[in-house]
Parts: structure tokens; sequence; C-alpha cells
């Protein structure tokens, strides 16, 4: 291999991506050459670093410099200074670890001080692109380990042993899962990686796959040996091009290299994994609708039982565990049960990774031990609110979870207590709301997602949800009424008693923990008509301020003709006839009209 | 199979194991509504209506299950009658009327609606979620089926009828949410699909969502016209299900009844399909014998069912040179009329309206082939079902129940045993064999039910020993009924694992007393009764009580080819009875620059 003096990482998650960090490694390359360092430096595009907020991200070893809002432009600079002097271009560097004299290492840096990084201990480190890069971390031990030295049933107990739970949402002991499985007698079972990620603004699977895809397929073999599977599926989204482009390379790969295929590690074991893409569907990610979608079917869930471990994937058992949950699975492997439990909760072990988003300093990619309290991802991790504007509430697990107050920032992460004040873990979307944020507005946003993303098989999910999302139109038009709160929650409960999967179950959840903890909210659309965070459109009114010096400006800009008032004197608006669409307000030069 | 306790609002029940809920209550004498349930068929607990409250050795089970899909277990105590699930189940049933076009009194299905029937039960008095409705589409294109989706309640039963019972799968769910709706391929119309017009999908239709097309009005405006010389035909079949419509047990045999309202509803002449079916053994089995001695195409395939033709002409194009020639019953009644009974009778063919009452959607597509015409007269004008014949009944005002029974008129009106059992799945087989083997043998041979090719099970086989050219030759013979059944046997066919002399296929299961076109049975009254056993059990009644049971002894049939025809497959056989297929392409697409659009759609 190789030795170079220094590497240049630049993020190649799809975040970065988007902004251009392609043109930006190309540009390194490019400098690099013309100074005649590329004997000496080596570029590698790597998965995500996960403060996706300071992107595009480049990092330069050994030093560790961490080099945030990278362009084009500045590329030069930096490879003239750094690389070729020698000298740290403070200026570019995350604002965090040069503000003080010495310059913070990484590990120091407030965003990943906290952090345990399991699943997403290679992203950001490797080349995903290169096997090599992988097993130089470890990469495939566990899988040699685990053919040479273990029995099925002996990987099935170490599993069970280390408490690693499903990090798709549900939380089902996976070592369980996999003993369900083990004993069918089949002539194929298989093994599938739910890599449909659906939930508006997650993103931690598609981080994992491009950051670290050959962790993904280590695990796949493991849990194929571990059941006595030959045959993989991966369904994932089409809408993740990276992940999908650098699974197809890892798949390669592994097969070139004999850690995917036939008679693995000479044990006589043999496993094969194929990509499945997802059109889109976000019920998809629901197991018995995923296995549908492979067969080529209409995304559709079924009834459960049969549960997929007997009859699953063309009728055979099959096992169905998310991106997360497998990239723990070699590390468990390789350090034991005792490891991973030594990170987290006595009932949920190990590590979550959060996708934090929404009114958040450090939008990104987080990955704590269970039990860290949501005050730490929020704050501490995630910086607080921007603008300093106060902490509202925090959105867990996508459109099947629920909407948590200040009152529940102290709680510890894990499945059991979420789940208890109405939320739940879900596939880790965390999205932070501050006091500009409409509740109601949020729980239809929501709402109006499941109506959309419903299978439209059972009857409370497909015509249930509509009728919800009716209401709550109602209610930000400022036409709802007290019964139609109670309407609300009677239909909520419906929902979730008598929905056929758990989309359905847990549709409703937005709404019923929105009305629980912010009913305050709800009551002050209905009785005064009125949008305490200024969000809901027909209850705002634009109201001119005795700040007017009666420009006319505003009442020539108005499209329906609805402000009145002569030249030099206060002008009106007319709210009969104002249509609210806030061209007054932008036109106006002296900022006297607001919006109430 | 072992047995489990199971205790269902307070009563004990000790069912199989592999029972589910809703089974081992209705052993404990409890209903539990069902809408989308249709055993054997559609057990996917989508509606939500058989909800329950259950708990296992006191371990409560989370949220409200499907007992249409809930397997019981030892211990397991079901309660249906709770607050919870009373309110759940009215909420679930609200929620779908809200949905739904609730023109109830003008609908066709008034009265045996399930769903309506359902609202009933539940003592629905209000719908308290009202709101926005699925996007309302009719395609009435084709000539047998309407899909009308504003009163589609999405259960499924036609999708899983159709796929799963038919293996065709023309239906299916569309989009997604709210907007999911069932229909076609890229939302063609019936009449552009590869679809059968089997009916099927009628008869697994809860509500009114799938219907057949209606020729009432034309058949009335005939009859009222007194220019018009109006027949009409009966098939077998429609006589064992008609009486449902009046309130008869299911398979109570009406000829009687029937021919009387047929001539109190001004029909010039009433005469019977059963007439043209013995017409059919006669041409049909000397097509078989011609075959069979003169080295002609084998397997021999039947070809009265005009589902199971269009499926082949679809599906199979490489058998079409094994299916008779010989067009339907209905047809060759049709193509009689307008020549010999015309003649006969001194009357002008273009004068005569020929209506066919039929257990079949299928057969108003087969009635408006281009080529089943003689010399410019369709041989069939219009065809009705037998639902549309009991509503034209009603229409008149006739008491059913209180006609006498009466005969139907000559000189097309006189059949046989054989040609009262087409109705059923095997019937034309039996039929077949009862003259065939007359033939052979050169007896009139006594034994003549051939109980093998009898009853409901998908593909049935009989072999007979007949002296063909003076050597006794083992004829092996098949029925299949059910167009997933045909290609079980035809696949068979082609891999070579199979020989068979003769094929009979029905494109229903069951045959054509279970045909598109019959009375509806609800899904809980099939849970008691079976439609297909009772009225071939009607048929087979109905032969065994004829003093003459092989077609060839139908003096009226003779009596066509003595004065008019003068062979079976001669001359003028070929001219009015023996048709032709086409291989036919499955989605037809008229204009290929749409096609593009909705691609270009698609892929964005």
């Amino acid at each position: 291999m190789k030795i170079f003096r220094s590497h240049v990482l630049v993020c190649g998650g799809t975040g970065c991506s988007s902004s251009n960090s392609a043109l930006i490694k190309q540009r390194f390359e490019e400098k690099i050459k013309e100074l005649n360092l590329d004997e000496e430096i080596q570029v590698v595009s790597t998965g995500c670093f996960g403060l996706c907020e300071e992107g595009p991200i480049v990092i330069i070893y050994p030093e560790g410099s961490f080099y945030a809002r990278m362009t084009v432009e500045r590329v030069d600079e930096i490879c003239e200074e750094h690389l070729l002097k020698g000298r740290i271009v403070r200026k570019y560097l995350f604002d965090e670890s040069a503000r003080e004299e010495k310059i913070k290492p990484l590990s120091e840096v407030e965003f990943y001080k906290k952090q345990k990084r399991v699943a997403l201990r290679n992203c950001g480190v490797i080349n995903p692109e290169d096997i090599s890069e992988y097993i130089a971390r470890d990469g495939y031990m566990a899988l040699g380990k685990v053919l040479t030295e273990m029995t099925p049933t002996e990987v099935i107990q170490l599993v069970k042993d280390s408490g690693l739970k499903g990090r798709g949402g549900a939380g089902f002991s996976t070592g369980m899962k996999w003993s369900f499985a083990a004993p069918n007698q089949a002539d194929q079972k298989y093994v599938i990686c739910n890599a449909d990620e659906g939930d508006p603004g997650a993103f931690m699977d598609r981080s994992v796959l491009e950051g670290d895809p050959h962790a993904v397929l280590e695990a796949m073999a493991i849990a194929g040996y571990a059941i006595g599977a030959t045959k993989g599926f991966i369904y994932v989204r089409a809408e993740y091009p990276i992940a999908v482009h650098r699974l197809e390379i890892a798949i390669k790969q592994a097969k070139e290299t004999g850690l995917l295929g036939k008679n693995l590690f000479n044990s006589g074991f043999d496993f094969d994994v194929e990509i499945r893409l997802g059109a889109g569907a976000f019920v998809c990610g629901e197991e018995t609708a995923l296995m549908q979608s492979i067969e080529g079917k209409r995304g559709m869930s079924r009834n459960k039982p049969p549960f997929p471990a007997n009859k699953g994937l063309w009728g055979k058992p099959t096992i169905i565990n998310n991106v997360e949950t497998l990239a723990n699975v070699p590390q468990i492997i390789l350090n034991g049960p005792g490891w991973f439990k030594s990170f987290g909760t006595v009932k949920s072990p190990g590590t979550k990774v959060f996708a934090l988003g929404g009114k958040i300093n450090n939008t990104g990619l987080v990955e704590v031990p269970m039990g860290t309290a949501l005050r730490e991802v929020i704050y501490d991790i995630g910086g607080g609110c921007p603008n300093n504007k106060e902490f509202k509430a925090v959105q867990t697990g996508g459109p099947s979870g629920g909407c948590l107050t200040k009152d529940h920032l102290d709680i510890p992460i894990d499945y059991d207590n979420l789940t208890a004040v109405g939320s739940m873990m879900g596939s880790g979307g965390m999205i932070v709301m501050d006091e500009d944020n409409c509740m109601v507005d949020i729980a239809r946003f929501f709402l109006d997602f499941t109506v959309d993303e419903s299978c439209g098989k059972c009857t409370p999910c497909r015509e249930g949800t509509k009728r919800m999302l009716e209401i709550l139109d109602k209610i930000t038009e400022g036409k709802g009424t007290m019964e139609d709160l109670d309407k609300l929650e009677k239909l909520a409960i419906n929902i979730k008693e008598t929905s056929l999967c758990g989309l359905g179950q847990t549709a409703p959840n937005p709404v019923l923990s929105t009305l629980k903890y912010f009913r305050d909210e709800y009551e002050a659309h209905v009785l005064e008509k009125r949008c305490p965070a200024g969000v809901c459109q027909s209850l705002l009114r634009y109201i001119i301020t005795m700040d007017c010096k009666g420009c006319t400006k505003c009442a020539r800009i108005c499209p329906v003709g609805a402000i009145e008032g002569k030249v030099k004197e206060i002008h009106v608006i007319n709210q009969d006839k104002c249509i609210k669409c806030g061209a007054c307000m932008d036109a106006c030069t002296f900022h006297a009209i607001i919006k109430k | 199979m072992d047995k489990v306790n199971v205790t269902i609002n307070g009563i004990t029940v000790n069912v199989p194991k592999d029972y589910t809920v809703l089974m081992a209550a209705r052993e404990a004498g409890i209903d539990i509504p069902t809408l989308c349930f249709l055993k054997d068929i559609n057990e996917i607990a989508a509606c939500r209506v058989c909800v329950v409250e259950v708990d296992v050795k006191g371990v409560p089970m989370r949220n409200l299950p499907a007992s249409c899909v809930l397997q019981v277990q030892d211990g397991m105590n079901v309660r249906t009658n709770t607050p919870k699930v009373r309110s759940a189940v009215k909420m679930n049933v609200e929620l779908i009327l809200a949905n739904h076009n609730r023109e109830c009194l003008t609908c066709l299905r008034n009265g045996t609606c399930e769903l309506q029937k359902l609202c009933d039960e539940l003592g629905i008095d209000d719908i308290e979620f009202q709101g926005a409705k699925r996007e309302a589409k009719i395609d009435n294109l084709s000539y047998s089926i309407v899909r009308d989706s504003s009163k589609c309640i999405l259960c499924g039963r036609c999708v899983s009828t159709c796929r799963d019972v038919q293996g065709i799968g023309i239906l299916d769910f569309t989009k997604r949410g709210f907007k999911t709706e069932v229909a076609p391929a890229f939302d063609f119309s019936m009449k552009d699909v590869p679809c059968v017009y089997c009916g099927q999908c009628i008869q697994a239709c809860p509500v009114a969502a799938l219907r057949e097309r209606s020729y009432i009005d034309d058949v009335w405006d005939a009859i009222d016209d007194p220019e018009k010389f109006v027949v009409v035909q009966t098939a077998p079949a429609v006589r064992a299900s008609l009486g449902e419509e009046f309130g008869y047990p299911v398979g109570t045999d009406v000829t009687g009844k029937m021919v009387a309202a047929l001539k109190r509803l001004g029909f010039d002449k009433v005469f019977d399909t059963n007439f043209s079916a013995d017409l059919t053994i006669l041409e049909e089995g000397t097509e078989l014998l011609s075959r069979v001695t003169n080295g002609g195409k084998l397997p021999m395939i039947t070809s009265c069912s005009p589902g199971w033709i269009r499926y082949c002409e679809l599906n199979y194009p490489e058998f079409l040179d094994n299916l008779s020639t010989c067009k339907s019953p209905q047809q060759m009644f049709g193509a009689i009329v307008k020549s010999y009974y015309a003649e006969k009778e001194g009357i002008d063919p273009s004068k005569i309206v020929s209506v066919s009452v039929m257990p079949c959607t299928s057969k108003k597509t087969e009635a408006n082939r281009p080529e089943m015409e003689v010399d410019g007269y369709r041989d069939v004008d219009y065809s009705l079902t037998t639902r549309e014949l009991g509503d034209m009944i009603k229409r008149a005002r006739i008491s059913f129940t209180k006609l006498p029974d009466e005969h139907t008129d000559s000189i097309l009106g006189d059949y046989t045993g054989a040609g009262a059992i087409f109705g059923a799945t095997g019937g034309v087989m039996e039929a077949a064999l009862r003259t065939v083997a007359d033939i052979l043998t050169g007896k009139d041979l006594d034994s003549i039910e051939y109980q093998a090719v009898r009853g409901i099970e998908g593909v049935k086989e009989a072999s007979v020993v007949l002296p063909i050219g003076g050597v006794d030759t083992e004829v092996k013979v098949a029925v299949a009924h059910g167009t997933a059944n045909a290609a079980k046997v035809l696949e068979s066919v082609k891999a070579g694992e199979k020989d068979y002399h003769f094929i009979e296929v029905m494109a229903c299961p069951g045959g054509c007393v279970h045909g598109g076109g019959q009375s509806h049975v609800s899904a809980k009254a099939r849970l008691d009764v079976n439609p297909k056993i009772n009225r071939a059990n009607a048929l087979y009644e109905l032969d065994r009580s004829l003093p003459k049971r092989k077609s060839h002894k139908n003096p009226e049939v003779m009596k066509l080819y003595e004065d008019y025809l003068k062979e079976p497959n001669g001359h003028l056989s070929h001219k009015l009875l023996h048709t032709h297929y086409v291989k036919r392409d499955s989605y037809i697409v008229e204009q290929e620059e749409e096609f593009a659009k909705m691609l270009e759609k698609l892929d964005k």
C-alpha cells in the first residue's frame, strides 16, 4: 500500500455533494498535481462527517484540520498554504476549532465530544469505494470469525446477549428475530436489509450506506450464516443515487475479493447480495409491504402473522433488518456483547444515530449512546435553536412519532421512554421546533404526508387520516370548533387501534401528542381564531401601524386593492378584501406593516 | 387436526387450530360483521369491520385485530360486543360511507348491497365524518362490464378474484393513500384490457362498483315496437338462479315460471338455449369424431364459453386450432332463429329481434363480435343477464312466485337432459359423451351419467373406452372451469405431460351456474351455501326428470337437420353454426402518441 504524508478527506455524502463537494475534490486533485504533491498527498472522497450544517466539509490529516463551508475558490489557498507550506489556514477552519489559541482537535469539538460512533465509525473516515480501506479498519474480520470459529446458534446467542434492538423504529430484539427464522426448514431463506428510509428529514441510513457500505454487506452475510440464508436483498430508495452507486461498487468489490459469493472463508457458506430499488412509497419501509415490492408487486402491507421469519419473501423464511441495526453487528461480533452493553441503558444498549434537523444550529447526523438526554443532543451537540429563539418542541420518529416539549428534555432517550410519553424512537429523525412553529401546522404537515403515503388498503388509515386532515385544515383556517377537537381525538384513537399495519397504527401520533402537550395552541386557533406562532395564513392579519408615512407604495402594490389611504396619511387595510399575500409588507420601506 | 378451546363472548367452543376467530365465532353462534372478507378468495383484513377485542390467557392483544385473519389460540378470549368494538366497527363503516356514492335509492344494488345491509345491521344513523370524495369515474365502454369508481369501497374482492381465482389480474389497486382506487392498468377502459368479461368481479363486488352493462331498455323498446318480432332464449343455468331474485333458495329450478314470466313480458316467442345446446352436441360431437378419425387437431376444446374463447385468444393463441369451430349455443340459436325459423314461419328476418338471457356477462361481448352474423343478420341482438331478467320481471310487476308453470314454444323450445346440464361444469362433456358413445357403439346406452366429470374440483379427468374405427380406444377427456384451471390444463398439454382427446373449458368457476350474470349471493350467505353446487344439482335433477336425456334424441333438433341443415358439419351448418378465432393483443393502444405521453408522465 502506498504511503502518503497527508490525506485530504472531502465529504462525499449527499448533503455536501449537493453543495458541489465533487468540484472541490476535483480542484484539490488538480492543484496538488500542479504543485507536484500528488505522490505525497492523497485526496479521498468519504462518507458523511455528520456536521452537515457546516458543509461542504474537508478534513486534512494528519493535523485533523476541519475546514468548514468549503468553496472551490478556497482550495488553491489551502493547497499552497497548508499542504505545501504546512501552515493551517485558520480563517477557513470550523469556527469552534479555531476560536482558541490552540486549534481544537475534532474529538474536542462540542458537536463530536458527546458522540459515540459505532454505526458511523467509518463514515467520514474511509473511502467507501475502496474495500481495502474497510478491511484495514478490521472489515470482514467479524464475518471471518463467525464463519471459522462460531456455529450459527452461537452467533444468534451473541447477538441476543448484546441486547441489540432494531434501529428501524419498532425496537424488536435483533437476536430474537434471527432465532425465529433459524429453525425454520426451507430450501431458501432470505436476509433483507431495509434501506427504505422514508421519514421526512431522516438520513441516517443513507449516510451509513454512503459512508460504510461494506459494514452492511458484512452484517448481512453474518445474518445469513446465522439463520441459514444464502441470499440477501438490499431494498433501497431510488432517491439515494450515491448510496446505490456505492453499494453497487461495494458488492462488486466484495465479490471480487471473495467476501461475497461462494464458499466464503473456505467455510462452505455461500452468500450473495442483490440491490432492489424502491420507487418512493413510504409504506414500503413496512416490512410486509417491502417484501411485496421486492416480489415485483404493489407495496401493500399484509396482516401479521405469518411473520416474515416464518413466511416472508416469496413465502420463505426471511429476516428484515434496518441499515443501522446491521451496521452495529460486525462490531458486536468483534468486541463482544459486553462491550456493546457498556454503552446505552440496560434495556436499550448501544448507540443511536439521529438526524438533527429543523430549528437547530448544527443540522446533521449524530450518534449518541442510548440514554443520552434530549437536552444534551439538542443543546450540547445540536447547539440549540438559531437566532436565540426559544425552543418549543422536538419531533422524534417522523410521521409515526410525536412532539415532545421542553418538559421532556431531560428524558434519557430510549425506546421505552419515548413511547411512554407518546412519541417513539422511530428510525431517528429529530426535528427541532422553536417559538415560530405552529404545532397545529406541524401536526397537519405530518398528517398530510400520511394521507398521501398510506398504501390505501385498510379503511381507517386510508379514509380516517384524510378526515383528520380535513379537520386540521378547518382548524388552521379558523373554522374549527371545540367539537372538532373531540372528533379529531376520537378518529385518531380509532385509527391507532384498528389500522392494519404500523403506518396507520402510528399515523395519528403527531396529532395525539400535540393535542396532549399543546392543546392551548389548538384552542387558540379554535376559540380565539388566532395562531400564536403566526404561521397559519388564514388566521393572520396584516396591519398598518402608526409608522406609516403615507407613501402609497403599499396601496399601489396590493393586487386586490385592499389598501386605502391618502398621500401622507396613514393607510388602512380592508381585512375583508385582503388575501394575505404579504406583498405590502415586503414593499413597505418604513416597516410599518406587521403581521398579527 | 388439533383442536383448541376459544371463548367468544363467554361461550367456549372447541375448534380446529387453523380456524380464524371469525369462523370460531360462527361455531359459537356469533355473527361478526364483515365486508372485504370473501372466504378463501379475499382474506386480507382490509376493511377493519370485523375487528374484535382479544386477550390470550389474560394478556390483552395490542389494538383491535381483524378476526377474519386472526388464527385461534388455546385460551383465547374474544369479545365482539364491547363498547370499544362497537364504536370502532361503526366508525370504520362510517368512514367507508363518507367516501361512497350514497345514491342507494337509485342504485342497481339497492336491496342486494352488502354495505347497505351492514349499515342496517349496525344501525348506522349518521355519518359523522364527511368530507372530500375520491374522483368519480364511470367506465361503460365495454359491452359487458361497467366500472363505477364512485361506488367502489376498495375491499379488493374483485382484485383477488380476477388475479387469484381467474388468473387474469386486470384489476388492481392503483395510486396511493386517499387517492387509491381499483382500476385496470394505466386507468384503461375495461374495453381495452385483456379482460375476458367473465363478470366474476361483479359476483365478488359487494356494492355496485362493478356491474353489467344493461340492455334492458333496448329490449323494452323492441318489445314495444309492433313491427318487431321478438324472440327470447334462456340459457340452461338461468333457470337454476332466477328464482333467487324472488326469494327462492339458491339453486331452485324455476323453468316453468321463467317461461310464464317471459311470455307475460311480451316476447313473441319463448324458446330455450337448451335446444341449441343439444344442437351444439351434434355439431361438436361430429367435429370431435371427425378429428379423431381423420387425424385432426387434438385435443379438441369446447367453445361454448365466450370468456374462455377470449382468454384463449389473448393468452394461448397456439391453441386456437384446437378450439371447436362451433359457435356457442347462444349464437347457434340466434343464427337458426333468423334463418330456419324465419323461413319456416315466413317472417322477415330483418324484423326479428333475437334476445338471449344468459348467466353470463361475456355473452354480451360475444353477441357483439363482428363475425357473429349471417347474411347481415346479427345472431343475437341483445344479451341480458339473469339479474336483468329478474329486474324486468319486477318492473313489469309480475308476481313471479304466483305464476303457473308454462312451456316453451316450438319449434325451438324442446330439449333433452343433455342440453339442460350444459350449465354445470362438466355438463358439455357429459352431454357429448352420451351422444358420441351411442354413435360409436351403435347402441342406445343406458349408462349415461358420467360422475367423474361432475363436481366442483378445478380440473377433472376421465377416460372412456370406445370403439374408434373398430378398435377399442381409450378416449381421454379433461374438464376445467375457471380460467386459472384452464391455464393449468393447457400448460400440462403444452409440456406434453397430458394428452387428451377432448377438453371442456368454462371460464367461470363452477361453470355457467356461477356465471357473472347470475343472481348475487352475498359473501355471508356463501359461508352456508355453495351456489355452484346447489345450482348444478338443480340442473342434474332436471336432467333426471326429463324423458329424453341425449341430444341426438331431441325431436326438434332432428327435425331441423331433416328439413334444413341436412347433416351435422354440413355445408349449411358451417355457414350458420361455425366460426373462427383470432389472436388478440392484450392492451389495445389506439393512439400510440397518447401512450408515449403516458410513459413520459410515468418517467417523471
